[in-house]
């Protein structure tokens, strides 16, 4: 425990200089903090204007629609913000830097996010949250202590979720330095993927995001517990109400990747 | 006591090859190639080779950041990559060509930071600071940015980052690359120190033969993934039977052509009046009689066998 407790104190510290090394260049960092909501902005934007040409797609109202919207941002906004610059890990391969990372005494993953703590995405994550409380409001959900319990596990799973999503996918530059944009393919289209109704999609397509990756239970099936509405597509309720939990495997997959990641690591040059 | 241990250690790459338009062969390349070495603790070993000989993936491999793919090799009795944490805190790492600092930071701050990571007593942490402080003179920068640094700045930040924690074993990579003389001079003041004290093992790998001859009693040379020489550099210059010379310089040429015992004539410069000797048995002494015999001397000289020559030698043998 006391070692844990060392090596998270360690991060901190790390966070911390970080921190301080951005409010170095504080205009940009204004400036960074504004530009960052225009992105979230957008694709909320997007489903209302959606909603604008009908008034109900795939069997679900702009009203529960938004639900789903609300979940998916919070999920991968809160995730974009903790690890979503492991991106970056492309570039610390490629320059070397992974090198110093692997030699100092704590865990290489906790190092390479605190390297860059992007502050800036702060302002995503709190607008990603308005859209979900203001939904949650106007959804008309008959609310329960079940129900506002999963409405704060959706975003926490969606989250995870995201989160793992992002490491899995970033660990493929320790065996292909150039990976490229690969991991948008999962990471930001995954967000808009679950950013609809699952029943907008189908055939193979569906399967493989919804099921095989598991994108449906992070907004989809959870956003239909809160509506107490049943699955179109057949899945029981209980789909809904442990669909957070889908999260954990998906976590346990992306940590076992990144493991054997780092060891497939062939630092570049001297 | 060992402290570094190898046992054919080996690191594979797999490299593809462009062959036409579309087709391309992998290829593996061995960049270390059976590897065997025992470092003993207190030891200063100067590791060498040409560009691409294996230098810095045999250090890697030994840091825990490349996984070997053969062999074995453990550190302080630690397997590398398996326990790289707690290895992590009994060693110390410079890279020359890689920061371990915080660009954006003063080297204060990021000397405060690393006692945190590495959780030093406090004391301890200022007690080395305060003897690094004063060896390799960071005074006059400790709150500059490490962005702002010159490099023989950085280095000596470098170094003493690597050394905060107090290491059994440090591990440095070129570490006067680029750096200024009087850098150099600082760094090579340091280890030397730092080596005589007897309890830090410094393996070091280099360019610059000088600091081999000022810092290493053990020279380990390897070419092509393998060791080609390990011992002395005494040791080295008798296998590759490089002697001392000595260099006479004459009034006029002597009458006739001499013949010394114990050293051979290597070169005439300067119609006759520049005579190079090679000592076999003789000592420069010896030279210098002989030759005063036949001949007035106006001024001598005696040159150190060349290392460089000595290593040149080696790496085109292999």
């Amino acid at each position: 425990m006391g070692e844990l407790r060392a090596r998270l104190g360690g991060h901190l510290h790390l966070l911390r200089a970080q921190a301080r090394s951005q409010m170095s260049y504080r205009v940009s960092f204004a400036i960074d903090l504004v530009s960052n909501v225009g992105a979230t902005a957008l694709d909320v934007l997007t489903v209302f204007v959606l909603y604008g040409v009908s008034s109900v797609i795939g069997g679900f109202r702009l009203g529960e629609s938004l639900v789903m919207v609300g979940i998916a941002q919070c999920g991968f906004t809160l995730a974009d913000l903790a690890v979503g610059n492991i991106e970056r890990i492309r570039l610390y391969v490629r320059t070397g830097l992974m090198d110093a990372v692997l030699i100092r005494p704590l865990g290489p993953l906790g190092q390479l996010l605190a390297m860059d703590l992007p502050l800036r995405k702060l302002s995503r994550v709190l607008l990603a949250i308005v859209v979900l409380v203001v939904a949650l409001a106007h959804a008309g959900i008959d609310w329960t202590p079940a129900r506002v319990l999963l409405a704060i596990a959706a975003p926490i799973g969606g989250a995870v979720f995201f989160g793992a999503i992002f490491v899995g996918t970033a660990s493929v530059a320790f065996w292909w330095i150039e990976s490229g944009e690969l991991g948008n393919a999962f990471t930001y289209g995954g967000r808009d993927f679950t950013s609809y109704p699952v029943t907008v999609f189908d055939g193979w397509f569906r399967s493989l995001f919804a099921y095989g990756l598991g994108f449906a239970f992070v907004a989809y099936q959870p956003t239909l517990a809160l509506l107490g509405r049943p699955d179109p597509l057949g899945l029981p309720a209980w789909a809904g109400w442990a669909a957070p939990l889908v999260c954990l495997p998906v976590a346990f997959a992306a940590a076992l990747i990144w493991r054997t990641g780092i060891r497939h690591y062939r630092s570049t040059g001297s | 006591m060992t402290v570094i241990e190898a046992r054919a250690l080996s690191k594979a790459f797999t490299v593809s090859v462009k062959k036409g338009r579309f087709r391309r062969e992998r290829r593996q390349t061995a960049a270390v190639d059976g590897v065997d070495l025992r470092i003993d603790r207190g030891e200063t070993v100067g590791y060498i080779g040409p560009n691409g000989a294996g230098k810095s993936t045999t250090l890697k491999m030994m840091t825990g950041v490349l996984m070997p793919s053969g062999g074995e090799v453990t550190v302080c009795g630690l397997v590398p990559v398996k326990q790289r944490i707690r290895l992590a805190l009994r060693i110390g790492v410079v890279f020359g060509q890689r920061s371990q600092l915080w660009w954006d930071l003063p080297l204060r701050e990021s000397f405060a930071l690393l006692r945190h990571i590495y959780r030093v007593p406090t004391a301890d942490h200022a007690a080395r600071l305060l003897r690094c402080r004063a060896m390799l003179e960071l005074d006059e920068f400790l709150d500059t940015p490490v962005r702002q640094l010159s490099l023989g700045q950085r280095m000596r930040g470098e170094l003493t980052a690597a050394l905060l924690h107090g290491p059994e074993v440090l591990f440095l990579d070129e570490p006067t690359i680029g750096l200024d003389v009087v850098s150099k001079q600082a760094v090579r003041a340091f280890l030397t120190e730092l080596g005589a004290a007897g309890d830090t093992t410094v393996m070091l790998t280099t360019h610059d033969l000088a600091d081999i001859e000022r810092l290493c009693r053990r020279l380990v040379i390897i070419d092509h993934g393998r060791v080609v020489h390990d011992g002395t550099l005494e040791a080295l210059h008798a296998r590759y039977n490089s002697r001392r010379r000595v260099v006479v310089d004459l009034d006029e040429p002597p009458p006739a052509p001499l013949t010394l015992t114990g050293a051979t004539l290597d070169a005439t410069e300067l119609d006759g009046r520049r005579l190079t000797f090679g000592l076999t048995t003789g000592t420069a002494a010896d030279v210098v009689v002989q030759v005063a015999r036949s001949a007035a001397v106006r001024d001598i000289s005696v040159l150190e066998p060349d290392i460089e020559d000595v290593i040149a030698k080696l790496y085109k043998n292999t």
